[in-house]
């Protein structure tokens, strides 16, 4: 498996699918803060849910102008289905095909299951990674971290 | 380890001794179900342990999963000041499928609660700031679904069961 990308790291740039017929590119993104929510896949468990907790949490995100992204192995389709039933307001991004390839990039794969492990990047705006963060398997890391690290920005 | 950052303090809801051994702190909704399914779990520590253990709730609720939770948690702030929380938080919580209007009027009913400074308190939101600081407190500890339990200030991560809560609990109390 490869490392986790770390702070000071220029962020690799990827263009995704955010809905079946439209895609989403990083690099578009440029002049705000942006956070990567790697996760493993839709459907877990609602009150536990990483994205679902994040949903909630929008309006702090939104205090700092970030703009928050989840990605997972899930297709487009799935996510849709998803953030409909979970009300979600932010883009999930299919890194469907070749699968699992922008969070290989990140080095948030987990390989041995074929899934995102739960890994968190805070971006700044000019696409620098300023924060880090790989939870540990079955553990969901909550959104402290993210608002440390987007406290701390420049 | 994510670590409670909003101390316990007589602004809680406290059950129990403020000298016990070990503080249980939940960070609940009053609709998600895994807290309904965790609130005998809570009795049953609380019972084991007696007057070592002492449960402090907080409000977290997940507003756009659960239409009625904020409602829910209000109801039982509107209690707290009558020096009802608990009979109304358990009531809540034991009722979670039919949480509305009707059953807060039932409950407050019950409980010997005005009924109508009650819908006043409701519609005029008075105990939604100290749902939501509660709620943003819960974020900045690292609250990370619900429940989530912290054990005398440490965010418990094991499964939600009485085995390994119990054993935290022993864990920090031998400490």
């Amino acid at each position: 498996m490869s490392e986790l990308l770390t702070p000071g790291t220029q962020a690799p740039d990827f263009e995704l699918p955010v809905t079946p017929d439209r895609k989403l590119k990083l690099s578009d993104l440029r002049g705000k803060p942006v956070i990567l929510a790697f996760y493993p896949a839709d459907w877990s468990p609602v009150c536990g849910d990483q994205m679902a907790l994040y949903n909630e949490i929008l309006p702090e995100f939104q205090r700092h102008d970030a703009q928050l992204i989840g990605i997972s192995v899930d297709g487009a389709w799935c996510h849709m289905a998803y953030a409909e039933d979970h009300k979600l307001e932010f883009p999930l991004l299919a890194d469907f095909e070749p699968k699992g390839a922008v969070s290989r990039s990140y080095g948030a794969y987990f390989a041995p299951a074929g899934f995102s492990q739960r890994a968190l990047f805070v971006i700044d705006k000019d696409g620098v990674i300023r924060w880090s963060y790989c939870a540990p398997l079955g553990e969901n890391p909550g959104a402290e971290g993210i608002l440390q690290a987007l406290e701390e920005l420049p | 380890m994510p670590k409670l950052t909003v101390p316990v303090s007589k602004e809680d809801h406290a059950e129990g001794m403020t000298d016990a051994r070990c503080t249980l702190v939940e960070y609940g909704d009053y609709q998600c179900l895994n807290c309904g399914a965790a609130y005998p779990l809570v009795k049953r520590l609380q019972r084991h342990f007696g007057s070592q253990l002492r449960f402090v709730f907080r409000n977290f609720p997940m507003t756009r999963l659960h239409a009625e939770a904020e409602n829910a948690a209000q109801v039982a702030e509107f209690a707290g000041a009558h020096g009802k929380f608990w009979e109304v938080h358990d009531l809540l919580l034991e009722n979670q499928l039919r949480l509305g209007d009707a059953l807060y009027a039932e409950i407050g009913e019950q409980c010997g609660l005005q009924l109508a400074d009650l819908r006043d308190a409701l519609q005029q939101q008075v105990f939604l700031k100290r749902v939501r600081d509660d709620f943003a407190g819960g974020v900045r500890s690292g609250v990370n679904g619900t429940p989530t339990f912290f054990v005398n200030d440490e965010r418990f991560n094991g499964p939600k069961d009485f085995e390994h809560l119990s054993q935290a609990i022993e864990d920090a109390i031998r400490q």
